[in-house]
């Protein structure tokens, strides 16, 4: 059995031009909003709008169905122009259940619209999101426009024929509602058929089902008149730059980026981790990758998966580990090996709201004084920053580059924010990027373990299995140049001297901070690193374009900082940094540069708003 | 390719140019000249040989070995090591490690290295204290040890590494004393010829924490009573002129100590060691002084059919043997892409 999308012309000529919206999906983690939301990024990227995702989804796997506490999202910003973030306010709330509505409805934009399956309203229903009162009644959803349909009913009538139970019928809800925001922004069905069709390939009728309630929603769409005159939206196509595009999600773009780095350094990796959100997809990403050279291990715990790579990297493979800010934590001592031994090893925190346990599902980016000064002693190391899901292909094979060309530990920090969310990414032209073959040591000739570069302070790679270069390494301070034990005060000096001079002399070989938007000098500069390149990014342009003297600049290299950066800093009357964290690269650029960089900061488990920088560039120029 | 004879080593081979730190007298020193001289016997390159170690007194160990040698941090040998077999598995991997460097501190690692089974070889050198921090009692402590952090004696009761061993689903569970320089290489030879985790507890005396702490079992006076040489395939004899044995009570489902022509017994009713018998690996492990001699020798050698690392090796190659995308330029055009002009 095929099936197909039944074609209907869509009635472009009385649908309402828009330049950008956002909707937001919601229903119960079991509802499959993450996969409708992904759905429906797909083909609005095929309609060649800008798009930027943000999957919002609680901890619990299925908490009880109807719950507050077990309501998963999906937003997604597209547009006619550029899309810098997923959106401040949604426009559209797409709520399978009450208790998404509940959950939801304080963030939608006043006179938004709903659009709501009436059948999930029932007294006990209600109950178990929370109301006292059916909001449907109370005038609760007056200042919006509210699209109310027994959904429920209509997506069991829809798959009758399919003799599914009413359990499994209702699953197909969701397709039914994207079916009916299909037709809303003209979107073609067909890719979703096929991917529906492919899902369930051997599950003919569930395919069949829910190919039918995706037909029966855009149907809905088409015949019923909706309130409010809704004729449907159109969102034209996004001026971007030419080339070959898809959609990618942090942690795709960091296992691919890392593969990519093996390839360019020409060494085989090996990626040791342990299960936690939001990290996991990455190891899940690498499992798949084991064709390029990539070794992957889940390990006992965190403390082994980061050992079991630095073992890796002594015996001549790019150890690589991952984790989230608690299992960081865990690994520091290891780290301070790593960084004793100077082997190359990266190591990706995906970071999350915190302390502790924190909010495993929410993003933060609250790990930045860890990674930069979070071990005992003196132990400096790289610290890159992604700046969203692209960037973290780029950064990945930065961080592999610096960690064997340093013969240090690099931590990579990308959040849960970047690590999820999927943006379209221009494919980048793999054959240009430039190679870093490693060399590892094999001459006898005078080798001692810790004979370093000259130009680089890197010692050098000797690995177990090559002829007369049999040494040990080990925790323990060692001599400056034979690596056996040494309790000498003046060589614990030096030592630890070069393990400082080695990660600073890093600057020398990383471009210099460049301005993102705006010029050099001037009154207000927006510093920023990580995920926070979207609404700083937005907001800047915003304020240009309304002829304020207002630049951006966003970090790659966090440790160490560009070289240039303390005089391009001080050439603004103003810094400000946001960051979702109590103010932690400001107080580094502060002790850095000794330059007032004053902090703008946010933790609440979401992204800064475009509104909330906009606002605090106003202050600044205002004041 | 042109067939290279292959280098005898001796024992010195093994050596490095560094002093040895431990205290004079120390068990160390006993177990560090047994193993290079059955590194010499085996034969393998010394560049192809990588010491692990973790902290404590032992993990110093790889410093006087003339091969590769890694001294990490506390408990997580395992771990490290886990990482170089899987990156090169044709490397000859050794772990050393202490009681609580291993059992305490390390313990997780112990248990998921052998449970995985991965080839490397593991010695522990049980002092049943820790020497290194001056003497605080271990895990491997008898009840009631005096030590500073347990004047009035320890409380806890203290756990069989050989027990723990094989709890932990190790395939390759032996016995040897840091002096018995005649079984030790054997042992250890046994150990590296086990394809998997070979697990090695050695006794071995602490001369200054905890000396003498083994005497009930080594001392010269004792040993013939307090310890059985168990062989795979031989009588478990022991004592003067053998004459004692083990025997199995079925209806008590536990060893006993016979006596030869005692009370009926004959040479039929002693059990015969079969190292691959887990249950009987299990009873002889747990045994102990005063009501049952030491088991010394190789306890268990039960290998599976592919190690860890194997299987892992073998996933990779198949990997790239089935993998339908091949390049990072294929990578990242897979699944849904669309051009933009």
């Amino acid at each position: 059995m095929t099936n197909t999308a039944e074609i209907i012309e869509p009635s472009e000529g009385h649908r309402e031009v828009l330049e950008s919206v956002v909707v937001r999906f919601a229903g119960d983690s079991g509802d499959g909003m993450q996969l409708t939301g992904s759905q429906f990024t797909q083909s609005t990227a095929l309609a060649g709008n800008d798009l930027a995702t943000f999957p919002d989804f609680p901890a619990e796997i299925r908490a009880p169905t109807g719950t507050t506490f077990g309501v998963s999202a999906f937003q997604i910003n597209f547009g006619a122009r550029r899309v810098m973030t997923a959106g401040d306010q949604p426009d559209v709330l797409v709520a399978m259940n009450s208790a998404a509505l509940k959950v939801n409805i304080g963030n939608l934009r006043r006179g938004g619209l709903i659009i709501l399956d009436s059948g999930t309203f029932k007294e006990r229903d209600l109950r178990k999101a929370g109301y006292d009162a059916n909001p449907l009644e109370d005038g609760t959803l007056d200042p919006y426009q509210v699209v109310e349909i027994d959904v429920s009913k209509m997506v069991v009538e829809s798959v009758r024929e399919f003799g599914l139970g009413t359990r499994d019928a209702l699953r197909c809800k969701n397709m039914w509602l994207l079916g009916l925001v299909y037709w809303l922004y003209g979107r073609d069905r067909q890719p979703s058929i096929d991917w529906l069709n492919a899902k369930f390939k051997s599950k003919p009728e569930v395919a069949a089902a829910n190919v039918a309630a995706l037909n029966a929603g855009h149907a809905y769409g088409e015949t019923v008149e909706l309130p409010g005159e809704i004729l449907g939206y159109t969102v034209g196509p996004a001026k971007i730059d030419s080339g070959l595009y898809r959609n990618v999600a942090g942690a795709e773009a960091l296992a691919w980026g890392l593969a990519a780095g093996t390839q360019l350094a020409e060494l085989p990796m090996f990626f040791g981790s342990y299960p936690i959100t939001p990290a996991s997809s990455l190891l899940h990403t690498l499992a798949r990758l084991k064709q390029f050279g990539i070794t992957t291990f889940q390990a006992e715990d965190e403390i082994a998966a980061v050992c079991a790579a630095i073992g890796a990297s002594y015996a001549g493979q790019i150890g690589v580990t991952s984790s989230s800010g608690p299992g960081i934590a865990l690994k520091t001592e290891a780290i301070g090996l790593a960084i004793m031994v100077e082997l190359p090893l990266v190591i990706v925190n995906s970071q999350r709201a915190g302390p502790s346990t924190g909010m495993p599902t929410k993003t933060e980016q609250s790990d930045l004084y860890q990674a930069v000064y979070g071990r005992n002693a003196d132990s400096p190391l790289v610290v890159l920053a992604a700046n969203g899901p692209g960037d973290c292909f780029h950064t990945a094979i930065e961080a592999v580059r610096l960690a064997t060309k340093f013969m240090t530990p690099v931590m990579l920090l990308t959040d849960g924010y970047i690590a999820n969310a999927s943006e379209p990414w221009m494919i980048p032209d793999f054959s240009s990027f430039e190679k870093f073959p490693v060399t590892q040591h094999t001459e006898t000739e005078g080798f001692e373990p810790y004979n370093r570069d000259a130009e680089t302070l890197a010692r050098v790679w000797a690995v177990p299995g090559t002829p007369g270069l049999q040494h040990r390494v080990g925790g323990i301070e060692k001599d400056f140049t034979s690596g056996h034990i040494s309790y000498d005060s003046e060589n614990h000096q030096r030592m630890t001297d070069v393990r400082h001079a080695k990660i600073d002399g890093v600057a020398n070989f990383i471009p210099e901070q460049t301005v993102d938007q705006g010029e050099a000098g001037g009154k207000l500069a927006i510093i920023g690193w990580g995920s926070t390149y979207g609404p700083i990014s937005r907001a800047v342009s915003n304020m240009r374009e309304q002829g304020r003297d207002v630049a951006h600049i966003h970090l790659r290299h966090i440790w160490p900082l560009p070289r240039n950066l303390g005089d391009l800093l001080s050439s603004y009357d103003t810094v400000i940094c946001p960051e979702m964290n109590n103010g932690q690269l400001s107080t580094v650029l502060r002790a850095e540069y000794l330059i007032d960089v004053k902090p703008l900061t946010k933790v609440e488990g979401m992204p800064f708003k475009i509104r909330e920088i906009e606002a605090a560039i106003e202050a600044a120029l205002d004041a | 390719m042109n067939q290279q004879a292959p280098i005898a080593y001796k024992p010195k081979d093994f050596a490095t140019d560094q002093e040895v730190r431990w205290c004079p007298g120390c068990g160390d020193y006993a177990i560090l000249k047994g193993v290079q001289k059955t590194l010499a016997e085996i034969g393998t390159a010394p560049e192809n040989v990588v010491f692990v170690s973790g902290i404590g007194c032992a993990a110093r160990f790889p410093y006087y070995i003339e091969t590769y040698g890694f001294h990490t941090i506390h408990g997580r040998a395992p771990a490290v090591a886990t990482g170089v077999k899987l990156a090169n598995p044709d490397l000859d991997v050794w772990l050393v490690s202490g009681d609580g460097d291993a059992m305490s501190i390390g313990g997780n690692h112990m248990m998921h290295l052998l449970r995985r089974n991965i080839d490397v070889n593991y010695l522990i050198f049980n002092n049943e204290i820790y020497g290194l921090t001056k003497g605080q009692y271990s895990p491997t402590s008898r009840l009631g040890t005096r030590s500073p952090s347990t004047p009035a004696g320890s409380i806890d009761a203290p756990v069989s590494a050989c027990g723990l061993a094989l709890g932990a689903g190790g395939r390759f569970v032996a016995r040897g004393i840091d002096r018995g320089q005649k079984d030790l290489p054997g042992i250890l030879k046994a150990a590296h010829a086990h394809k998997g985790a070979s697990f090695v507890e050695i006794l071995q005396n602490c001369i200054v924490y905890n000396d003498g702490v083994f005497d009930g079992v080594v001392d010269k006076s004792v040993a013939g009573e307090a310890q059985i040489h168990v062989k795979h395939g031989e009588p478990l004899r022991f004592g003067a002129d053998n004459a004692k044995g083990l025997r199995f009570n079925a209806k008590a489902m536990r060893l006993e100590v016979v006596t030869v022509g005692e009370d009926g017994v004959s040479e039929d009713d002693i059990i015969v060691h079969d190292q691959t018998n887990l249950a009987l690996a299990q009873m002889l492990a747990a045994m102990d002084r005063p009501d049952f001699p030491v088991a010394v020798g190789v306890i268990y050698d039960n290998p599976a059919d592919v190690t860890y690392d194997q299987a892992v090796r073998a996933q990779n190659e198949s990997a790239k043997v089935d993998a339908k995308i091949t390049s990072i330029d294929q990578l990242l055009r897979s699944g849904a892409t669309w051009q933009v002009d």
